[in-house]
């Protein structure tokens, strides 16, 4: 294999990864805030991590730019959304899990 | 409006205009280079059009009027980004942890002041909150730089209340200590 596609084989594997854990921890954390703490971050990075794999196998060109672009898009788009989430999920007063107390059964 | 202002208005629509022809430029010249010499021209001159009325409605925003030792806080600002992309990772790495099992989770939200007032400062102080390991922004009170911040345990949020480094490298990069 060339270097260049070890290299964007890593980044593949990293975005990958960040996006399974943030997955799995939606299901695992408690509460919906805690679940926003997971998706939130995970899958800005994951998205990143795969974009920069993309940017890096396709070679230089225009689409570099390109997918840089939608890269940064993301790391301002993703905070964003997240506290549009938080907040709007805040003011309908949503409860704030304790350490100690039982899980949601519904959930 | 004097003297002044004109030349200020003039360079905010020339510096605006050549970002924009820039960017156009970035995401069309793709086709340009595979297409005949005259299409080349048309479809330049097209491409100037569109952000000759791009410029035209939106320069007042994007180069705010009154700018002050903007080439010190784009500087600092750069050096400010590559270090909040290293926070970034260290975010997701922890979540993994966190997801795993290895680090607690011990929710809280806490409410503090910052004596950041500009409108950049509070927003860019806002996502790196979110960005950085173990915290997100709820809520933001503009005139009094009050943040209402959610944490996933007690030490990422201990080290925004009490340490507040972040918050002084914020207000280090816009000037506003």
């Amino acid at each position: 294999m060339l270097p260049i596609e070890v290299l964007s084989t890593i980044f593949l594997a990293g975005g990958a990864f960040f996006m399974i854990t943030g997955t799995v921890g939606l299901y695992k954390f408690p509460d919906f805030y805690t679940r926003m703490h997971a998706t939130g971050k995970c899958d800005t990075v994951g998205q990143v991590f795969i974009i920069v794999g993309c940017m890096i196998y396709a070679g230089w060109s225009y689409i570099t730019i390109k997918l840089l672009l939608v890269s940064f898009f993301y790391l301002f788009a993703g905070p964003a959304g997240t506290h549009v989430l938080m907040k709007a999920g805040y003011i309908a007063g949503v409860r704030v899990w304790k350490k100690g107390d039982p899980r949601d059964p519904e959930d | 409006m004097g003297e002044e202002g004109e030349k200020n208005r003039t360079f905010r629509f020339v510096l605006t205009f050549c970002i924009m022809f820039i960017f156009w430029w970035l995401l069309s010249a793709w086709t340009i280079f595979l297409i005949e010499p005259f299409d080349f021209w048309m479809t330049l001159s097209k491409g100037v059009m569109a952000t000759l009325i791009v410029t035209c409605l939106t320069y007042e925003l994007f180069v705010p009027p009154r700018g002050e030792k903007v080439l010190l806080k784009l500087r600092r600002f750069i050096g400010y980004v590559i270090w909040e992309l290293y926070q970034i990772a260290l975010a997701a790495i922890d979540v993994a942890y966190r997801v795993v099992g290895t680090l607690p989770v011990d929710p809280r939200i806490i409410e503090f002041d910052t004596t950041l007032r500009s409108d950049f400062a509070l927003v860019t102080f806002a996502n790196s909150i979110t960005l950085t390991p173990g915290t997100i922004t709820i809520d933001v009170e503009p005139e009094i730089g009050r943040y209402w911040v959610h944490g996933i345990a007690k030490e990422p949020a201990d080290s925004l209340e009490i340490d507040q480094g972040m918050q002084k490298y914020v207000g280090y990069v816009y000037l506003e200590e």
